[in-house]
């Protein structure tokens, strides 16, 4: 009897998934520019690596953050005995502040609302744990991040339940895919407690539509039920529309102080927009007190080390900072998406067309052998073991058409970018239908770019392929 | 548009999980209600004389200059990446592996053995990091038992264990009585009660976990009573952790034995398995701020799974760097550990000292920073209210804040935690001051 619990046995630590793996091929051979010039190129790593010298130039500048020092004084004991949950004020308040800046300061956050976390990994879990229990399911649209799995099921018990999206209109989230994934929960058995979405998406990098948000609102309200908002990437945001936030809905639809935004919660973490997973710094907001405080408590399970609070609070309470880190990070990212997607173009690949995130979603559907998983695993395993490119193949991401595969851009240079979208170029042309189509879609997309462009996905296949039903 | 849905929810408000209304988190207690009184009347040198003294509060100030003077020498341009272009940051703020920073595991497992004198060997491979041990111990739980099963641990323990332990998993306590006839060591006889009263009620018993050094009571745990908690768990199939969050606190390093030594001259895979060791930063280091915790385990099961779990509560990488080359740097350890028990030990013979002069015995300790003292003589009734109406007079006319035995499940009524290691010596003395003119008001009514 000294075996241990279900939670070890089970596979809800979720790494036995394709995303995992490729990360474990990755590590056997990494790529190295002089050392190992054809090792794996690591394209399945959401980090953002873009920005880094303005934060160490600001440390430079400001070398107090970083040293436990306040004017020149050492503040060491301070920090050394600071363990309280409800988080260092004055870094509640640069957070709230940093998160108004990004959403063009239309919403406010109160610093009193913000619970913090290890990460959005704890933020997360943190949630389910105040909202979800065994019997209990929340609905994600699809395709959705692996992580996911674990984050939201494996200790909880809660279970998830997938709001079908598909190409056919952009992987939007529709009024009847929702009803279906509720219905869907009843017939399982499953009491649902809420929706949770990432806006901006990963894997797919758009933002979610106003009619989107709207939508969402207005089922949690008539279904009496919760809504996350994972907004992780809100920071990414590098398209021509602004980013709109459920919290600018909510306002829109003068919904602010009302039972229904009692009901929607807001996960942040610094791990994306400045780049920073390694601190561990995410945080739950809401409106609920009886989740703000059951949050705290927990919080203590995953508490931010004064030591970095102290750091990013500097670092975040320096508004010239923040205002040149966000106009520079979308910057660059805009330059870095366009500088992936023509390089795909000219292997006749196309993305969908987003404006978030640090990732394209990558149609390879034409690359397939058959229009299903197997195939896409064998085209997959080719990409990673040939190509050596580690992408994220959409089943890992619960996507319910094969053929997507998730492709970051920001956690390289430019260089081994353009490496990488060599090395793609040289394969697809070196299948049949490869060589083909490389050349037929680069001339008609040279002519489909000169349209409008819409949210739409360009299909580019010289055979027809009829979607999976399901 | 949305249509109505018809019957599906009344308009009663949605529940929360049970987890979230529960009051497991335990902090109602008497434990938690003396710090409230403390933060709205603190006492201060200059500005509140007459305030609360906080001495339920088990922090370790009494060494943070040997950790500053080293820190500052080590980096004397000020940034922990170096002033010229911040050098190895981006590396470092990118480092979310939950294998932990090597060099840092690394100084943690030699840290580890040094503190056991060498007694133990610590392999980093096993060490799997945790935002402190209060993660640590609350991860453990999810690893080795289900909901509705059980952990038996010692009375009296650390209050928190209510909420580490029980909240979010589902696992209960079944307490292991202990007394003051024998100075609240485990016996055979309390344990195998506490085994049979589970079983009696259909609870499955996972493990028992036991402080060593102990929180509440100052002590060590004997070497016996290790290696008869470790047969019992043998006997029963059961896991054996032991927190070992105070084993740099022990004032003379030979009354300390770890679980680990004794693991150590044990071949047989099957019982070194079943051994757990959670040990943290945050009370020998004095630097709960920085979350560090660790859970060492024998098994590779658990080492692999506790590493999976850890992604909810790693340490932050920042921290991991600035700790690694001083925790690695045994010179300075060797330094830090043997100033750190002088000093800890003379505050305990100050305080104890100080109480037996007010007519106040303790429990006899030899280790933490606090001690377990006896004021059952003073109780009006012998009950656990008797024994709350003293706390609450200590904490209004005597205006300290101390931890009733109850709070920490002592089936015995009248002993109260003393810390002595959170204040200097002056606030000590002020305190001592305090009770031996409370002692003498008593005598002389």
């Amino acid at each position: 009897m000294k075996q241990l619990s279900t939670k070890v046995t089970s596979n809800g630590h979720g790494q036995d998934s394709s995303y995992f793996l490729g990360w474990e091929e990755y590590e056997k051979n990494p790529y190295d520019e002089i050392k190992n010039p054809n090792g794996m190129i690591q394209m399945g790593l959401a980090e953002n690596q873009l920005c880094f010298d303005l934060i160490e130039s600001w440390l430079v500048k400001n070398p107090d953050a970083a040293s436990l020092k306040r004017n020149g004084q050492s503040i060491f004991r301070e920090l050394a005995l600071f363990q309280d949950y409800h988080g260092m004020p004055e870094f509640k308040k640069a957070m709230a502040e940093f998160m108004e800046e990004i959403r063009g300061n239309r919403v406010t956050f109160d610093p009193k609302k913000i619970v913090l976390a290890a990460g959005s990994t704890s933020a997360n879990e943190t949630l389910m744990f105040c909202l979800a229990e065994p019997g209990d399911a929340f609905l994600l649209p699809t395709p959705y991040y692996p992580g996911f799995d674990r984050d939201l099921k494996w200790r909880t018990g809660a279970e998830i339940v997938p709001i079908h999206c598909s190409s056919s209109n952009g992987f939007q989230i529709t009024e009847s895919a929702l009803l279906q994934a509720y219905q869907q929960a009843e017939k399982l058995d499953l009491k649902v407690k809420g929706v949770l979405v990432t806006n901006p998406s990963n894997p797919l990098g758009t933002a979610l539509t106003r009619r989107e948000l709207n939508l969402l609102v207005d089922f949690i309200t008539s279904k009496n039920i919760h809504l996350i908002s994972d907004e992780i990437y809100s920071g990414t945001m590098f398209g021509f529309e602004q980013f709109i936030s459920v919290m600018d809905v909510l306002k829109d639809k003068k919904l602010e102080n009302t039972e229904v935004s009692k009901r929607v919660h807001v996960v942040y973490s610094l791990s994306k927009d400045l780049g920073l997973p390694g601190f561990r710094v995410g945080a739950i907001y809401s409106n609920d007190e009886m989740i703000v405080s059951a949050a705290t408590k927990m919080s203590s399970f995953g508490l931010v080390s004064s030591q970095t609070q102290y750091l990013l609070s500097a670092l975040l309470s320096d508004k010239k900072f923040t205002s040149q880190y966000l106009e520079e990070n979308q910057k660059r990212l805009k330059s870095r998406q366009r500088r992936l997607v023509s390089g795909l173009e000219s292997a006749g690949i196309t993305c969908l067309r987003s404006s978030a995130g640090l990732f394209c979603w990558v149609d390879m559907r034409h690359l397939l052998d058959t229009n299903t998983f197997e195939a896409e695993l064998d085209l997959w395993k080719k990409i990673v073991y040939n190509v050596k490119l580690n992408i994220s193949p959409g089943s890992s991401c619960h996507c319910t058409e094969p053929g997507w595969f998730r492709v970051c851009f920001a956690n390289m240079s430019e260089d081994t970018l353009d490496l990488a979208l060599k090395r793609l170029k040289t394969f697809v042309e070196s299948t049949d239908c490869g060589r083909m189509i490389s050349r037929s879609s680069h001339e008609r997309l040279k002519s489909l770019r000169k349209k409008t462009v819409s949210n739409w996905v360009f299909r580019v296949s010289w055979t027809d392929r009829v979607p999976d039903e399901r | 548009m949305m249509e109505r849905s018809s019957n599906n929810n009344n308009n009663n408000v949605v529940e929360l999980s049970r987890v979230a209304v529960s009051d497991t988190h335990g902090e109602d207690s008497p434990y938690f209600a003396g710090w409230k009184a403390y933060d709205e009347n603190p006492y201060d040198e200059s500005h509140n004389p007459s305030g609360v003294i906080q001495m339920g509060l088990a922090e370790n100030q009494v060494s943070f200059d040997l950790l500053e003077t080293y820190l500052e020498k080590k980096n004397p341009e000020g940034s922990m990446w170096g002033s010229k272009g911040a050098p190895g940051f981006r590396e470092n703020a990118l480092f979310q592996d939950y294998h932990g920073l090597k060099t840092f595991r690394q100084a943690m497992a030699s840290f580890m053995e040094q503190i056991r004198g060498g007694k133990a060997r610590f392999d980093p491979d096993r060490i799997v990091l945790t935002a402190g041990a209060t993660a640590a111990n609350e991860l453990l739980t999810f690893i080795l038992a289900d909901p509705n099963d059980a952990l038996l641990v010692p009375t009296p323990y650390y209050p928190g264990f209510d909420r580490d332990l029980r909240w979010r998993t589902g696992v209960k306590i079944v307490p292991i009585h202990c007394d003051s006839s024998n100075h609240f060591q485990i016996t055979p006889e309390a344990l195998e009660s506490a085994y049979q009263t589970a079983r009696d009620a259909n609870i499955r018993v996972r493990g028992v976990l036991i402080t060593n050094p102990s929180n509440p009571l100052g002590a060590t745990v004997q070497k016996k009573v290790l290696e008869y908690l470790l047969d019992f768990c043998v006997r029963k199939n059961i896991h054996l952790v032991s927190d070992e969050i105070y084993s740099g606190s022990v004032f003379h390093a030979s009354e300390f034995t770890s679980v680990a030594e004794i693991v150590e001259n044990i071949d047989d895979v099957s019982v070194k398995e079943r051994v757990h060791i959670v040990y943290s930063l945050s009370k020998d280091l004095g630097l709960p701020g920085f979350r560090v915790g660790t859970i060492y385990s024998y098994n590779d099961n658990v080492v692999r799974t506790a590493r999976r779990m850890s992604s909810f509560t790693l340490v932050s990488s920042q921290t991991q760097h600035m700790l690694a080359s001083m925790l690695s740097d045994e010179e300075f350890t060797d330094k830090y550990i043997r100033i750190n028990r002088e000093r800890l030990r003379r505050r305990y013979e100050i305080i104890v000292e100080g109480l037996k002069k007010a007519g106040i015995e303790c429990l006899k300790g030899n280790a933490g920073l606090f001690c377990w003292m006896n004021l059952g003589f003073l109780l009006e009734k012998k009950t656990k209210d008797g024994e709350l109406q003293l706390w609450d007079v200590i904490l209004k006319e005597l205006k300290l804040n101390i931890s009733p035995g109850t709070s920490c499940h002592c089936s015995e009524v009248g002993w109260f935690r003393v810390c002595f290691a959170n204040m200097s010596e002056n606030t000590l003395e002020i305190a001592l001051k305090r009770i031996h003119e409370f002692m003498d008001r008593r005598r002389r009514f």
